[in-house]
């Protein structure tokens, strides 16, 4: 038993006593000629398909790119563009006429909004990245740019509808007054009666005194730039300043939400549930009308509540309600240890929530978030429905004059391009942020 | 294979275990549901004590220490950790938690924070430490745990071993009074296992108050002054380790021994 043991062992023992040199990989594996074989001609099933699909890209390029770029450029109404076509090519088809984009770009930019101020404009978007980047990039951008932001919600509306620049500061002033008062009052009557007094003092502010003493003021000092009413506004800066409002107050009002919905106390739970789904179970669309149609109703007569204020509202609850649901994805991909650890080290509910768990969930969501981001922004378009002179209801005006009748193409895919920019941007900053966030091996 | 933990001379001299009472637990009953988890539970620690809860899975013991800095909550009965009586309110929840350590099965790092901020986190919001002493206080824990050069990294860079023994370190930084351990070493390898028994035994020697639910009988045996044997929810058995292990009174204690000793 023994020997036959000690056999086997002989037979299978094995001792190494060179180690092997490395050796390059067989070039068919590697470089170009490696990735070709790889991907494209894996297997003649493949490589059919490979060839298959060649043919198709070739197929819809040889119609895109002439209609692309031998194009009308220089023309001032679609007859016109139809003439140069038929003396230069010898037909009419298969060209693009952008004559219309020449002639209409500002328009479909910045609306009706009057061409002198343009610059108004163009310096609230310039704001705006400014006031985006170091949000977007904390680490390579200075703490103290995080100032521009803070003023940003102030200024850009000043600098869109212009007036007084007493209203902006009077609206600031509450938030100012609202942190004084928690500041205050915490260290004397406790955090509840500070939160309380620190909503209540702000509103009070807003809806009390706030008219009445910059109505005086703007008497006193009419410091102020010229006044653009809302129905001028139009164009894909409409888009863009709806996007910003939505996708900006989204977010929070997502995860106060998703929180409330998480929360042990009923009645938060259930009005925030409920929130959620009455606002998720219907459409955008009706809410819009409600904003634009129904609120009149109820609003006390000769309040003048802004459209697009209106519009702002809605869209943000609606794109609030699906943060929340996107939110409360990441919450719940969380293990229970998070909040034991947490729990474990005598960190506070708002603590553990701040610090540990909401970092790690919003890590979760980001493409969830991005996509509600990257939908809301392209469901802006829908205002064009309530009468809004947004980029689709302005290309519907073009059509309706004489000269562009019947120019589809040209236009959409202009729109198109713009919409691909905003979005595509959004969604490569979603890959770049979970990159820079990724801490562990995999 | 021996089934002590270390080969060294553990160091009594600190294990001093005073008249003073750390925790007490009187007639504590927990349910979930309908199912009665934890039942009558009678115990009291006094300060220097280290104590190993054995006993089979499901019997009680993790919830137990759980409920002992309210990570579980008890329906009956009264505890008292440092004078501190765990009710609902949330003021003395807070104020036992911050001086009770504990250290899980699974870590429960931090991933999205570095090794030293997973440390100085809870000492500069909870314990309002200003952040320089919090690092230096994490750097001195890490150091003591042996992995002080790692304090930059993520959690997920680091082994089961070593993450534990961040776990136990960022404990220390809140300078508890007690430390609770729940299973910390069942989620690791036999040859981490040791580098985090050793982490433990230098806390004993130390003369901290520690509570662990383990499997490791060899700690048990050279660290621990008693050992309690739960059961079905309850306290079956408690006794010093030399007597508990050579000499059970219990049938379930003596089945339970020779299963887990037995080979």
């Amino acid at each position: 038993m023994s020997d036959t043991h000690s056999e086997a062992a002989r037979a299978i023992a094995f001792v190494r006593t060179d180690m092997l040199p490395e050796q390059e990989p067989p070039a068919t594996t590697i470089g170009f000629v490696g990735w070709l074989r790889k991907n494209l001609f894996s297997s003649v099933a493949n490589s059919i398909l490979t060839v298959i699909a060649l043919l198709f890209i070739a197929y819809v390029m040889s119609g895109l790119l002439p209609w692309l770029f031998q194009s009308v450029w220089n023309a001032g109404s679609l007859n016109e563009c139809r003439e140069i076509m038929n003396a230069t090519w010898g037909d009419t088809h298969g060209h693009a006429c952008w004559g219309v984009v020449k002639e209409r770009w500002l328009q479909l930019l910045y609306g009706f909004y009057p061409d002198h101020l343009y610059w108004r404009v163009n310096l609230a978007f310039v704001l705006t990245l400014v006031a985006m980047a170091p949000v977007l990039f904390s680490e390579q951008l200075p703490r103290k740019m995080l100032i521009v932001t803070a003023l940003y919600p102030f200024v850009m509306p000043w600098l869109l509808w212009g007036g007084s620049i007493w209203g902006p500061i009077a609206a600031a002033l509450g938030f100012v007054i609202g942190y004084y008062a928690y500041k205050i009052l915490e260290p004397i009557a406790g955090s509840l009666v500070a939160i309380i007094a620190a909503v209540l003092l702000p509103v009070i502010w807003w809806f009390g005194l706030s008219g009445l003493i910059t109505g005086a003021l703007t008497d006193l000092m009419p410091i102020g730039i010229e006044a653009v009413q809302s129905r001028k506004f139009g164009g894909f800066m409409l888009a863009i300043l709806l996007g910003i409002v939505a996708i900006g107050c989204s977010l929070p009002i997502g995860i106060v939400l998703a929180l409330g919905r998480q929360s042990d106390l009923l009645l938060v739970k259930a009005i925030c549930v409920g929130f959620i789904e009455f606002i998720r179970g219907v459409p955008l669309i009706t809410l819009l009308f409600v904003a634009s149609l129904l609120l009149n109703l109820f609003l006390p007569p000769g309040t003048n509540f802004d459209i697009i204020l209106r519009v702002m509202i809605m869209m943000t609850l609606f794109a609030a309600a699906y943060m929340a649901e996107v939110i409360r994805g990441g919450l719940a991909a969380l293990p229970k240890g998070q909040y034991e650890g947490a729990d474990s080290l005598g960190l506070n509910y708002w603590q553990a929530q701040r610090l540990i768990i909401m970092p790690q969930a919003l890590k979760i969501s980001i493409p969830g978030i991005v996509s509600t981001f990257i939908g809301i922004f392209k469901d802006t378009t829908l205002v064009s429905i309530i009468g809004l002179f947004d980029v689709i209801g302005l290309s519907n005006a073009i059509r309706a004059d004489t000269a562009w009748n019947g120019i589809y193409w040209e236009l959409f895919a202009f729109i198109a391009f713009l919409f691909f920019i905003v979005c595509f941007s959004m969604s490569r900053y979603s890959m770049y942020l979970e990159r820079k966030l990724q801490t562990g091996h995999n | 294979m021996s089934d002590l933990v270390t080969d060294r001379e553990i160091d009594r001299s600190k294990m001093q275990i005073s008249d003073e009472i750390a925790i007490q637990i009187t007639n504590m009953n927990k349910w979930y549901g309908s199912f009665h988890v934890l039942r009558d539970i009678n115990l009291t620690v006094n300060r220097g004590e280290r104590i190993v809860i054995a006993g089979p899975s499901g019997s009680g013991k993790s919830t137990m220490i759980r409920c002992i800095n309210r990570l579980e909550e008890h329906q009956q009965g009264q505890i008292i950790v440092d004078g501190t009586e765990l009710t609902s309110d949330l003021k003395n929840i807070d104020k036992i938690r911050r001086e009770v350590g504990m250290c899980f099965q699974h870590f429960n790092l931090f991933p999205h924070l570095t090794i030293l901020e997973n440390c100085t986190l809870a000492p500069i919001w909870v314990r309002k430490v200003p952040r320089k002493e919090a690092v230096d206080t994490a750097m001195h824990f890490l150091e003591k745990v042996k992995i002080p050069d790692q304090a930059n990294k993520y959690p997920g860079q680091l082994s089961g071993g070593q993450q534990q023994r961040v776990a136990i370190a960022r404990s220390l930084c809140m300078k508890p009074r007690i430390m609770l351990f729940d299973e910390p070493t069942s989620a690791l390898d036999p040859e981490m296992i040791k580098e985090v028994l050793d982490t433990m035994i230098e806390l004993a020697e130390e003369g901290m108050t520690m509570l662990c639910v383990t499997h490791e009988m060899g700690f048990a045996r050279q660290v621990a002054n008693r050992v309690i044997f739960m059961d079905q929810g309850q306290i079956v058995e408690q006794n010093e380790p030399e007597e508990f292990f050579n000499n059970p009174k219990s049938d379930r204690t003596k089945l339970f021994l020779s299963q887990i000793l037995g080979h």
